[in-house]
């Protein structure tokens, strides 16, 4: 495919450090190389230090000192890194906002996990808010409804940015969902601590996705995605749910979220 | 005493309030409020700026609230006004029981009050062979079912139209069965009829306050139905109960969290009434109560002042929390088990009940936000739904195998190179396991997952592992 992102800015960063998150590693790798396409094709150079998880979990658990000490080992491992920037509004959510909270009281990590925060970006909004890319080289057949995940929409302002891209993808339409800033239910662990509420929220959420008329969910987040698909799919819905970067990417031969792959006979 | 809770049981109540066909039935009303305060938002663009200044208002209060207690008791008193203090739920109730014993009062008129749900004062009242009677329209019915409001500000959105008529029926006995009561106005009229009654029989009015004026001494309550004027006009006693936060320092400054109360309620520029009262009648007034009584009651809040919750003591009872919650608009406010539901309440149950009682309710939040980004006075109540939870984790309260599953993934997670190596083999063996259907209906560890969702399985070996696999990146 032809490299046509326009990245209008003069100089892009040379350094993007990719914060995969926990999800997209062990769950959805394809959605990682469709974030390295981008930012690549952005003119960045990305590299993969070696991670485990923003540590959310922990630290929504009320376990700050488990939180507080992978967060140290983040940073520790993108201390290279011009920018980290991840595929999820969540995870960079808490590294954007949530790190320095956790050293409030240790002022020289204060001051390194602010420089650190300072860095951090969600994916869709760091191509278009700091790179100044406008537009994306892809096609996809079909009419998505965009699902704005809670952290990635009030936490670091992710709104116009992914559909901004989309705009720019041939053959897709728009459509938007009704109560759009409502959450899915995910929650993290509450969806599975409090699954009998986390299904009630959700099962709100696949109904007006599925009377959007859409054929495909979008979001910038798997955490949302794989609970609004899981639902979709356990009511029977035919809706296919993708992470936005892979068709903003033009990478999507692997199936969507929670699909088999077409039997191929050897 | 403070009134009995079940927020301890939140799960159980969760699972008895999305079971409930007729409250599922009645809740989407309460989504209408998100609408309407977006719409008057959008009318006045100073909204923002509005925020700030209610947020300072209130901070500047708290810094200050022992002086501010102080003139508001001068002010009131010297406008022939006499201010209790109270240090808990029962010396609060004590304290209205006896100025009614002592006026030999048999009924008490009520405008909406949470704090008197909150100290329980019905019951005292009852206890002391005292009817008290609710006047606004939503808790003279929840009254009449012996229910709790669901809501801070509309206490019957668990109820259809249809459960009023019903209740109505049931209680005022001498109602024709064929009187018309399909439409709310009738309904309105309805109780009107019965509540006059209550108001000119009544010996003893209490109000609860919006704000307390420490300039002048004087309370403000905000109503729709103008039964808070009502029930301290009449009366020949007026008895004002307000927890200590209340507290503003001018009148200016009343007006100004007034300009975003009701438009982050009900989407109102301005309630329908808004009602100013400052000592009892003087000569020549043409009306008002022979005595005026501020019932200033603490019940936990002091102790909220030094600590990581301050912030909640913002709180101006608006409601738009709730309104914008997930977790309230699925299952109501009795699930949350005790006076107030969501996220105001996630965060204040646990620190007038105790973590132990209401921790439940921090613990069982998306965080997704949408509270703070509505809230009038930007009460962060996400972090400190958080702060619950690092309180309750710090005592052990955590339940075992949840502790015991966290260990185990931060063992791992702050391992980055085991991490990788495990993650990979575990996620390459799912993906055997899920790769026919391409997701799971059922695993053993994610079954409050899988109950109701199907689970996207690994698409094969992590990302990690492929990139280091492709390119030798990953250092």
């Amino acid at each position: 495919m032809e490299n046509v992102v326009a990245a209008e800015t003069a100089k892009p960063p040379t350094r993007v450090g990719l914060f995969v998150t926990c999800l997209v590693d062990l769950v959805r790798p394809s959605v990682g190389f469709a974030a390295v396409k981008l930012l690549e094709d952005a003119g960045c150079e990305v590299v993969v230090p070696s991670q485990s998880c923003c540590g959310q979990p922990a630290y929504n658990s009320g376990d700050r000192a488990t939180a507080r000490a992978i967060a140290l080992k983040v940073i520790d491992a993108f201390a290279g890194c011009d920018y980290v920037v991840a595929p999820s509004g969540s995870c960079a959510g808490m590294l954007a906002k949530h790190y320095p909270e956790l050293f409030a009281d240790e002022p020289e990590l204060m001051r390194q996990a602010a420089a650190f925060a300072a860095k951090c970006c969600e994916l869709t909004s760091f191509l278009v808010d700091r790179l100044g890319v406008k537009t994306v080289a892809a096609r996809y057949e079909g009419v998505a409804a965009y699902h704005d995940s809670c952290a990635g929409l009030r936490e670091m302002g992710v709104k116009n940015q992914p559909r901004e891209l989309l705009a720019s993808v041939e053959g897709l339409r728009l459509v938007d969902l009704p109560e759009g800033e409502e959450c899915c239910g995910f929650g993290g662990l509450f969806s599975v601590k409090y699954g009998e509420l986390s299904d009630a929220i959700v099962g709100r959420k696949a109904s007006d996705v599925a009377a959007s008329g859409a054929d495909t969910l979008l979001a910038g987040d798997l955490g949302c995605l794989m609970n609004i698909a899981g639902k979709l799919q356990r009511q029977g819905r035919a809706v296919k749910a993708r992470h936005v970067a892979e068709v903003l990417a033009g990478m999507t031969d692997e199936p969507p979220i929670g699909e088999a792959a077409a039997r191929v006979k050897p | 005493m403070t009134v009995p809770s079940t927020s301890s049981r939140f799960k159980a109540n969760v699972s008895q309030a999305l079971a409930d066909e007729r409250l599922q039935g009645a809740l989407p009303h309460a989504r209408n409020f998100a609408g309407a305060r977006a719409a008057a938002v959008a009318r006045l663009p100073e909204f923002e700026a509005l925020r700030d200044s209610a947020r300072a208002i209130k901070d500047h209060t708290l810094a200050h609230l022992d002086l501010y207690l102080e003139a508001f008791e001068r002010k009131a008193t010297e406008a022939g006004g006499q201010v209790h203090y109270a240090r808990d739920a029962a010396e609060a109730t004590a304290t209205i029981v006896d100025l009614c014993k002592a006026r030999g009062a048999r009924t008490v008129v009520k405008g909406k009050s949470m704090i008197s749900e909150e100290i329980g004062l019905n019951a005292a009242l009852e206890r002391a062979g005292i009817a008290a009677v609710e006047t606004d329209l939503g808790e003279y019915a929840i009254q009449l079912r012996d229910e709790r409001p669901s809501h801070i500000i509309a206490p019957a959105i668990h109820l259809t139209r249809k459960d009023f008529e019903a209740e109505f029926r049931r209680a005022h006995r001498d109602l024709p069965a064929d009187r018309d009561l399909s439409r709310p106005e009738q309904l309105l009229g309805e109780a009107r009829a019965v509540l006059r009654d209550k108001f000119l029989s009544a010996e003893v009015g209490v109000t609860g306050a919006n704000f307390l004026v420490a300039e002048t001494g004087a309370s403000i309550i905000v109503t729709n139905e103008g039964n808070g004027d009502l029930a301290q006009v009449l009366p020949k006693v007026h008895v004002v109960v307000a927890s200590i936060e209340k507290l503003v320092p001018t009148l200016n400054d009343a007006a100004q969290i007034l300009r975003v109360l009701a438009r982050s309620a009900t989407g109102q520029d301005m309630a329908v009434y808004t009602t100013i009262a400052v000592g009892p009648r003087r000569p020549g007034d043409p009306d008002g109560p022979e005595e005026w009584h501020v019932v200033l009651v603490d019940n936990g809040r002091s102790a909220m002042l030094g600590s990581p919750f301050k912030d909640m003591l913002r709180c101006i009872r608006c409601g738009a929390c709730m309104n914008h919650c997930p977790v309230y608009l699925a299952v109501g406010g009795h699930a949350y088990g005790w006076i107030y539901p969501g996220p105001m309440g996630a965060v204040l149950t646990p620190a007038l009940l105790g973590v132990a009682e209401g921790g439940q309710l921090p613990n069982a939040s998306t965080l997704c936000g949408r509270c703070e980004a509505v809230c009038p006075t930007r009460i962060p109540l996400p972090r400190m739904m958080r702060q619950w939870r690092e309180r309750e984790f710090a005592r052990r309260l955590t339940p075992a195998p949840a502790r015991f599953a966290l260990g185990l993934w931060a063992f791992f997670a702050k391992r980055p190179a085991l991490y990788r190596l495990s993650s990979d083999l575990a996620t390459r063996l799912l993906h055997l396991v899920g790769r026919a259907r391409g997701r799971f209906s059922w695993l053993p560890f994610a079954r409050g997952w899988t109950r109701s969702r199907d689970l996207a399985a690994p698409q094969g070996a992590t990302f990690q592992s492929r990139w280091r696999a492709k390119s030798g990146r990953v250092k």
